[in-house]
Order: structure tokens, then sequence, then C-alpha cells
């Protein structure tokens, strides 16, 4: 059923589940190169689902497509089609099996592939509620496939892999492509509500080597008590517009300037939130300041954990991918910044234009054709 | 209970009391406690309103003397074997102490009163609260402020704390009997890691005295989950945010792993109830969730990721001994219970988490010993006085928030200059592992019970013995009373809180007792009961020796075992024998033959030894006509001799000084000692030196509640008898049964 390369295919549709703790991302292969032969077999079914997918931009009250990731023209199992992508929260999970339920999604034999902690927990809901079985697939196979085959393809003719020059700099600091060629050994960082921390030293040869549950569910979690806030787009959107300095005590305030004994430069945070402990400072901070500060100690955090392991797994190439890195600009220069400044520039960071486990769907198909 | 502790800042004040005591003018001379400069002030914690104060002092109190009568042409039968003085005395003594800032007046008009040698003119600080102060300090006392760096002073209280305090070092355990499990100190205490959690995290590898290095830090720390906190929960108080996640539930607010992968968690190995996501379930505006919930999840979070972080820097700098300390830990099991979860968990074992007892005093004691680097206090061995300092307070919500407050807010530790560092034996197997006492009473509730109430029960005696030993004083009931008080005082506190002064041991109960009586001017209620006895005992000796000598060899092998059996029955500290001894003061040698139950065995067969040391337990009959006789009969047949007493009193032990009047007396009996004496066959120490091939150990105190387990390099032969019936049930015999354990070392 599955053989690929000309001999033969997976039935339409093409889709892709990553069902993580907050989000599901959902991937999906809309054929470019449909046959009148086969306009004319496609059913109704399929056609309005290919119809509903590709001429909207959201879905409902809280999907969204988005369009700046779309990759076109891209060849796969021997069509030429584009790649979409879509996500929604994890909370309307049970909505979309109704909907597949109530669009007869069981009618077309396709087999959901699913990857993510969700598609364990879902599974039997596919199951009694859409009389879907799901292909489950292991998440961080998937994940390190991934990097390394959308590295290999490129973003509509760019490079994949990006890193920030001088990023100690923020005059000079540009983003500029970086070439994965030999990728290994390489520390991948994928940070979705929590991190997973993996040491890859060949394709089929990675191990995980530590977590943290710091990670964006908790700056979403806790910019939705602090401030309010109900998107993480609000949240992201506020923090660029805040000052963590307001917030959190730097070393300067403790010792008027650098801490020399120690090596620590003033602008260093000693303490995240430690101006909070004061009640007059309490009330003079606004949203957006500490939005901006649960950014800056998320992805702080996440980076010295990062250094660490690298440090002690010998690996001085960093790869940081998940969604909290999706239109994050703040966070991922600051990775940058601080894998470099920490490390006296002997570690690098680096990113890729997509968010990776999108492309788990690529990687699935490619596991299909071999 | 927060006036009383101020009192304690006066001059007379109940806490402050114990010092002022024993610098009360007296008879002879006025002595005020000198508060030596240089000391140091004061190191305000990150609470803001305490200030921790570290001083040296020479603290005067009385020791009793023993001292030969001339004798010469003087009817001896009629005279006390020697003579008894108490003298005043002047030792060292190190103070630290904690209190509130706002009693910060008081406490420096006590300083500028007390203090006597100006020469130094400047005053070490560390810490926020240096600068605060400054100002004030300058004016008050008419010294420089010096500021200290805070790092360097934190590592050097630790050094020095890890170097001093027996049982600094303890693992916390919730879920045990034992909350707080203590370690032994260990000889060599480099390489560390002191991870300190103050508003920010600073995590420092200490490899020597002067050598550490600050590996990384973060600043997730106590300021984290206080200012983050307070905006959640509006709550203000870091403790009370303590106490709010110390009865939430993390797993409303946190995202865990079961919640996304559902009930596959179990097929697929994983652990549902990791935390996947700090918050993870708090991304909704429109869900309420309770302050408790919020505080424990930032508190899991937090620990967590400090946990993690000295994990990974403990693996990458390879070293397995983490200790903890800042506010954020500071005496709080909520914080000490995550930390230690989280260390175990990203360690997978390998790491034990560590804290310590006086962590809150680090920086004071380190600012002091940068002050006071001339007169290098690391250069002596110092001793927690049990009496004088505070204990370990459990903070933890169960306990009464009465006591809760009492160590928030006012707090001692007192340390005496010890006068000659204490060493482990040279004979023992291996040193690093010794740990001389048998049984641990934090851990053995059973045993904790029965000794607390058999130290309470002798209280009334002791207190008794203690107010007759000094007749000539007219306060000397006064002070009877008080030493009473204050010991049934430490008593109650063990009972409620073991871990208080370290592991609880017989001999830490022995010890605090001495120290407690000597707070009080008793060093040494025994010292007439000793007298008459050692008295006693030396006119009975000639005609032991004439008997042992009459008897053929292996019958005399027999009987000076058991005179050894049976002179260790006269002890003053075992209720069963005091109460003999109380109602029939006839009580003699040979009743306490016959009281043994069982018999030993013979000791000396094969060929001599070269050298015995022998550490013996009390005076009177026991050394005199006990040991004496075997000592006697080890130097006939060739064998050195070394005979080790206690260099202070203790109940009605031998001390070092009574042993070389007993010594002397005996050689001018016989002729055997006279000329071991003389020829330096017989050695009188106060701590083991040589190198001997037979060790004998005497004395419950010595071969049971202590040494019972210690296995040494040469021959060995702990023996003593249980005068206690209690101890004789639980280790299957009855009372006035012997222990005689011969060991031979495994070749």
């Amino acid at each position: 059923m599955f053989l690929i390369n000309g001999q033969s295919q997976p039935i339409f549709p093409w889709f892709g589940l990553d069902i993580g703790g907050t989000l599901v991302k959902l991937v999906y292969f809309e054929p470019k190169d449909i046959t009148a032969e086969e306009e004319e077999e496609e059913v109704e079914n399929l056609k309005s689902i290919r119809k509903y997918l590709t001429s909207n931009v959201a879905y409902g009250s809280t999907g969204i497509r988005d369009v700046h990731l779309e990759l076109r023209e891209l060849t796969l199992c021997g069509r030429k089609g584009n790649l979409h992508f879509i996500r929604f929260p994890t909370h309307d999970m049970p909505a979309f099996i109704q909907m597949g339920s109530e669009k007869h999604f069981s009618s077309l034999h396709t087999t959901l592939c699913a990857t993510g902690g969700g598609a364990y927990k879902f599974e039997q809901d596919f199951r009694t509620m859409g009389d879907l079985e799901l292909c489950k697939l292991d998440e961080l196979d998937c994940l390190v496939k991934g990097v390394l085959y959308i590295d290999s393809v490129g973003f509509n003719g760019r490079s994949e892999c990006y890193y920030f020059e001088n990023p100690t700099d923020a005059e000079r600091c540009q983003k500029l492509p970086f070439n994965l060629e030999n990728p290994y050994p390489l520390l991948l960082v994928n940070i979705g509500s929590g991190v997973s921390i993996l040491a890859v030293y060949s394709k089929d040869n990675y191990k995980r080597v530590t977590g943290t549950s710091l990670g964006g569910g908790t700056f979403f979690g806790l910019c939705c008590l602090l401030t309010g806030c109900s998107t993480f787009e609000e949240a992201l959107e506020m923090a660029s517009h805040g000052d963590s300095t307001k917030v959190d005590k730097l070393v300067r305030d403790i010792y008027g300037g650098d801490y020399e004994r120690f090596g620590l430069p003033g602008w260093a945070v000693a303490s995240s939130f430690g101006n909070m402990m004061s009640k007059e400072k309490r009330d003079s901070v606004s949203k957006e300041d500490l939005a901006r500060a649960t950014l800056i100690t998320i992805t702080n955090n996440i980076g010295s954990i990062a250094r660490m392991c690298a440090l002690n797994e010998n690996i001085n190439r960093v790869v940081f991918v998940g969604n909290f890195l999706r239109i994050n600009t703040i966070s991922m220069r600051l990775l940058a910044y601080a894998l470099d400044y920490w490390s006296k520039g002997q570690l690098k960071a680096l990113f890729l234009e997509h968010e990776v486990k999108f492309l788990f769907k690529i990687c699935l198909m490619a596991k299909y054709k071999s | 209970m927060r006036g009383v502790k101020i009192q304690g800042f006066g001059y007379r004040g109940h806490t402050w009391g114990s010092s002022v005591y024993r610098s009360l003018p007296v008879p002879g001379g006025l002595l005020a406690p000198s508060l030596r400069s240089p000391f140091n002030f004061p190191r305000g914690s990150l609470r803001g309103s305490l200030t921790k104060l570290a001083y040296y002092s020479t603290v005067q109190h009385k020791v009793a003397r023993v001292r030969s009568f001339d004798h010469s042409g003087k009817d001896i039968d009629n005279e006390p074997l020697y003579e008894i003085s108490v003298q005043e005395e002047i030792t060292a003594r190190l103070h630290f102490i904690k209190f509130e800032n706002t009693y910060i007046e008081t406490c420096l008009d006590f300083i500028k009163d007390h203090l006597v040698n100006t020469e130094t003119k400047v005053i070490k600080a560390t810490g926020g609260g240096a600068y605060k102060f400054k100002d004030l300090i300058e004016k008050k006392l008419g010294l420089k402020v010096d500021k200290e760096d805070v790092m360097t002073c934190l590592i050097k209280g630790c050094n020095f704390v890890l170097r001093n305090i027996p049982h600094e070092v303890f693992a916390y355990q919730k879920d045990s009997d034992t909350e707080f499990r203590f370690q032994t100190n260990h000889p060599n205490i480099f390489p560390y890691l002191l991870v300190n959690i103050g508003s920010g995290v600073s995590i420092v590898k200490v490899e020597s005295e002067d050598k550490f290095e600050w590996i990384g830090g973060s600043s997730i720390g106590g300021g984290t989950f206080w200012g983050l906190g307070a905006l959640l929960t509006k709550t203000k108080k870091f403790d009370e945010l303590l106490q709010l996640a110390s009865k939430g539930q993390h797993t409303n607010v946190d995202m865990l792993v079961k919640d996304v992968y559902g009930g596959a968690c179990q097929t697929l190995g994983l652990s549902g109830n990791l935390i996947a996501s700090s918050f993870g379930k708090s991304t909704t505006a429109d869900k309420e969730f309770s302050k408790e919930d919020m505080a424990k999840s930032l508190l899991h979070m937090i620990s967590n990721d400090i946990g993690q972080l000295a994990c990974l820097h403990a693996k990458l700098h390879n070293l397995d001994k983490i200790y903890f300390g800042g506010f954020f830990i500071r005496g709080h099991p909520v914080t000490m219970r995550t930390i230690t979860y989280s260390i175990n968990f990203f360690s997978k074992g390998e790491v034990q988490a560590l804290f310590l007892r006086h962590e809150g005093y680090l920086g004071a004691i380190g600012a002091f010993l940068k002050g006071a680097e001339q007169d290098n206090p690391n250069q002596y061995s110092w001793g927690e006085n049990y009496a004088g300092s505070s204990g370990l307070m459990s903070t933890s919500p169960d306990v009464s928030p009465l006591q809760r407050t009492r160590s928030g807010t006012f707090d001692m530790l007192e340390m005496d200059r010890l006068e000659r560092p204490l060493v482990n034996l040279p004979l023992l197997k291996d040193p690093s592992t010794y740990i001389p006492d048998t049984v641990d009473l934090t851990d053995d509730a059973m045993a904790r019970k029965y000794w607390l109430t058999c130290f309470e029960e002798a209280l009334d005696g002791v207190a008794k013995r203690a107010a007759a030993s000094q007749p000539d004083s007219v306060d000397a009931q006064e002070r009877a009373e008080k030493f009473r008080q204050k010991y049934w005082n430490k008593l109650q506190t063990l009972r409620q809180q073991p871990f208080a002064y370290g592991t609880l041991t017989v001999r830490s109960l022995l010890d605090t007792r001495e120290h407690c009586l000597n707070e009080f001017s008793f060093p040494d209620p025994y010292s007439k009961v000793k007298q008459k006895e050692n008295g006693i005992a030396l006119k009975c000796f000639q005609s032991v020796i004439e008997s042992l000598d009459s008897l053929g060899w292996e019958e005399r092998q027999f009987a000076l075992v058991k005179g050894l059996l049976a002179g260790n029955v006269f002890d003053w500290g075992a209720k069963a024998v005091s109460d003999v001894l109380e109602s029939e003061p006839q009580f003699g040698f040979e009743e306490a033959k016959s009281k043994l139950q069982g018999k030993g065995r013979s000791l000396l067969e094969g060929p001599p030894h070269k050298c015995a040391l022998i550490f013996a337990d009390n005076s009177g009959i026991d050394i005199i006509l006990g040991v004496f006789p075997f000592v006697r009969e080890l130097l006939s047949r060739g064998t050195e001799v070394i005979l080790a007493c206690n260099s202070g009193p203790a109940l009605n032990d031998v001390t070092y000084s009574e042993s070389l009047i007993v010594t002397e007396r005996i050689a001018a009996m016989d002729p055997v000692i006279h000329s071991a004496l003389r020829d330096e066959k017989l050695l009188l120490v106060q701590t083991g030196s040589s190198s001997p091939y037979l060790v004998v150990i005497e004395g419950m105190g010595r071969a049971i509640h202590t040494n019972y387990y210690a296995v040494l390099r040469c021959e060995s032969l702990k023996l003593a008898v249980i005068k206690n019936s209690w101890l004789a049930d639980r280790l299957g015999g009855k009372i006035f049964s012997v222990i005689f354990k011969y060991e031979v070392p495994c070749k």
C-alpha cells in the first residue's frame, strides 16, 4: 500500500499530526500535479477537504494556517505540490476529531500519521469517535530526522538553517544562512510546552540528554496569570514592548557595577523577578514589563541548560527548534547572544526557518519512501 | 516570646544570661567577657531583618584542680588523698548570634561596653546590611567598617564549620523516620560544590582553603520565588509563600507527562507524574487558580531548575558533594525537600544534596575569620558548646509557631577552643569510616525515649551532687537549680527535635550535661566523691595485690579480669549503681565481684605484648583495684603500658590529673609500678600517642555506647559491666552482665 518511488504512493489526503501539550501542528500536502483523470476520480469528500484547507487561513476560532511557512512546489513521493502548515490548540482536539467524524474522514481509507504525546492520548478518541486509526511515530525520531531532512530540502530555495552573526553586538547582529552539510554531532534543543534536549551523533544514533519543564508552556502560562493575556501571540507582542530590567534584579543593582570577583557583568540578571520582592516596585511595573521578564527568564534558563549539556556532551553546535521560537526573534537572538557570551564564542546557536516538528510529516513520507 | 529574647540583649536577660553569668564580677577580680577585636558586624540577610554577628571573647570559667599534699611526716590515714581546688581559667570562645535588626543599637551598646582590645580599628562586615548600618557602627564604636566580599566570607565560613563542627552536614529525608541524616565529618573536606540560593543562585567550586571558583549561576533563585510568588498570590512574605506552597497541589497548574500522553504512560514506560511543562495548565485567561497551587508549582519549578543546573555543573567538574545554602534553604524543610528530590532525580541518585546546620552563619563566620587572620582561628580546634547554642530548629509547619518564631529571630552558636585538636586514634583500621557512637538515637526512637528518660530521672541526683560539691559557696543551691532547669529544657528540646545538635547519641547527651554544668560553674561535681573513693581504694591496694600474688598463674589471670570487671561496677553514672552506692556506702570490691553475671576469660595467654594502651573509666576501685593490678601484671610480663584518661571531668570518671596522683601513690607502695614509671615503661597520657599492640577500652561509655563497633589495626579488648537493665535486656542479658569483647585483627 505504501510502496513509493514510482511504484505506488500513499492514498490522498496526505496529513500529518503532531499533537503536543499545548498545540496541535498539522501538515497537509496539497498535490498540484493532479491529472484530469485523478480529478474526476477524486471523491467529493477529498475535494472539499482540499478546498477548505487551502482556501482559508483560519479555521474555526482557533485554527491558523501559517502561510509564510508554506513550502511550494515540493516534490514528495513522486508528486509535486505545496506543503501547508496549520496549528490549533490541543484543547480543541475533541472538536477536530468531531469534525473529522462529521466529514466522514474514515471513508477515505487513509491512515493518519501522528506523533507527539497526544498521538497516544487521543488514539482511543480517534478510534471511537472518528473511526480512524492513527499511525503513531516516535516523537524524537521524527524530530531528529525532520531536522536533517529539512536542511537537505531547503526552504523555497533558501537555506533552512541560519545563525546570528555578532549576536553580542546589537548594531551589527545579522541573520545568516548556515550550511549544515556535516551536521554531527549536534545538540538539538526542542522547545515546546516543555523542553527536550537531544545529542545527535548520526542519523540513527542520538540520545535524549535531559529536559526541563520550563519551556514555552511556562512562558505562556505565567503570562496568562500575570497579564491576563489569552494567546501566545498576544504574550509575545506584550513582551516586545516591555522592559525586563524593571522586574529583574541585575548584577549592577546589587554590586553597583560588575561583580569582578566572579567576572560577572553588571548587565547580567542576578535574580529574575528579584525586584518584585519589593511592594513599591511591584506597583510600578507594567504588564508588558512582566511579559518581557517572563520571556527573558525562560529563554536565559534554556540557554543556560543547553550550554551545560553542550559542555558535558562536548558538542559545540546547538540547534534550537520548537514552537516557542515561532515569530519569537527576541528569544532567538537572546539564545544566540547568551550561548556566545557565556561560552566565550565556543558555542554556536543555530535555528531553522520551520518549526521542525511541523516537518515530521516530510520525514514521515521520506520514511515510507525508504 | 519575642520580648524575652530581646531582653537577652540587655546585660542580664535570659538568653544572654548564660554568657553574662560567667562574666559577672567575681571575688578576686573583675572580668568582663572581653569582646576582643576583631569581630565582625553585621551581615544582613536578604530577609533584610536579621543581623548575624560573630565575635571572639575570652570567657572565664571555673575548673577543678587536684594537687597532691605534701605528706611527709604526716598521718596519711586521716588526711584526704589530695587537695581539690576550684580555680578560674580563661578560655577562648567564638560567639555567633543572629537577631532582628531592630535590636542593632542595643547590641552595639553592648559591644561598646565590652570591647577591650582597641588595637584593631577595623570591623569586617559583609552582606547588604554592611552598607545599611555602616554609619551607625562607625559612629557608635568609633571603628572603621571594612567591607568584605560576600562569597569569600561564605566559603571561609563554610570551610570552618565543615572542619570544626561534628555533624554539621546533613541530608534531608522527609519521608523517613529521621528527617535529618547527619554525616560523619570526613578529614578531607575538599573538593565540594557550594550552591548558594539567595535572590539568585551562585555555584562555586571549592578546591582548597584559598582556592575557589565561581563556575556558574542562575537568575532563577529565591528572589524569583519570592518576587514572582508575590505577583501571583499577592502574598508578601517569603515564609508565607512557603506556607502556601506546602499546602498546594502543583498538578492543578503544571502540565504533567500524563496530561500530554494520557493513559499511555504506563505502556510507554513513562513516569506520568513528571512535570512536562511548569504552569502549562495555566495557559488560559478564563480559569482561576488557587494561590496554594500556584505557589507549589513555582516552588517545584525553581527547585527543579536549580537542582538540574547544580547536577550539570557537578557532572562537568566530577564532584559528588553539593552543599546548599542561602535564604531559600535556610532551615526550611519545604525547600530542602524539593531540592533533595531534584538532585536525586537529575543525578539518578549519584549526587547527594547536603545541608549545613549553621548555614545561616557562614558569612559572619567568614568575615570574622578574615579579620582575625593574624590570630588565625583556623590553627586551633573548636568544639560546639551545646549549652550555649540554640541548635537546629525545624521550621516545618507542624512544629509550633512559637518555636518557629524563635529560630527565625534569635539564635546563637558558641564554640569553645579546644586545648588540643582531637584526632582519631592512629590504630583505627579505617579512620574515614570511624563512627564512635554505637547507637544513633536520632534514628532509634525507642532507644531515644529510653535514654532521655534515663537522663531526666538522673537529673535531680546530679543537681544535688553538684550543689554538694561546693559546700562553701553561698549560691551553689541556686546555680544547681539553674543547671537543672537548663539541662531539663535541653532534654525537652531534644525530645521534640532530636536532630537539634546533629546526631543524638548517649555521648552527646553526656557532653551536653557537662557543658551545662560548666555553664553554671560546676566544673567537677563528683570531685569530692572521687577523692574519697580514691582514698579508700588506695588503702585496699596492697591487700588486693597480695591476694593476687598468692594465686597460681592461671587462677591469677582469671582473678585479674574479674577484678577489672568488678571495678567497672563502680559507676555513678549508672542509676542502678548509684542507687546501691547511695544506700550502701560500704558496698565494696568483693560485693561487686559477686554481682557480676557470667565470667570473663583469660587474656594474657600467648607471648607478651610489646605495648598496651588502656583507656580507663572510673575513679576509685575501678582504676585502683581493677585496672592497676592488671597494669602491674602486664608490666611484669615486660609489656609497656600507656594509661589514657579523660582530660576533663565527666561524672566519676578518673581524670588525667587524678590519675597522676593515684599512680604516684601506688608507685610509693608498689615496686613494679615504681620502676615502670621511672623507666618510662608506664606512661600516663591524655590521648593515645604511641604504637601499642593491645588496646584495652574499659567502661560502658567508652566500650559500649561508643567504639563498640570500632575496628582497630591491633588486638583490642573492650570490656564493661552492663549497669543498666534496659540495655542488658536489649543485648539479651541480665543487669551486671559482662561485656568482654576481644578482637584480633585479620591479617
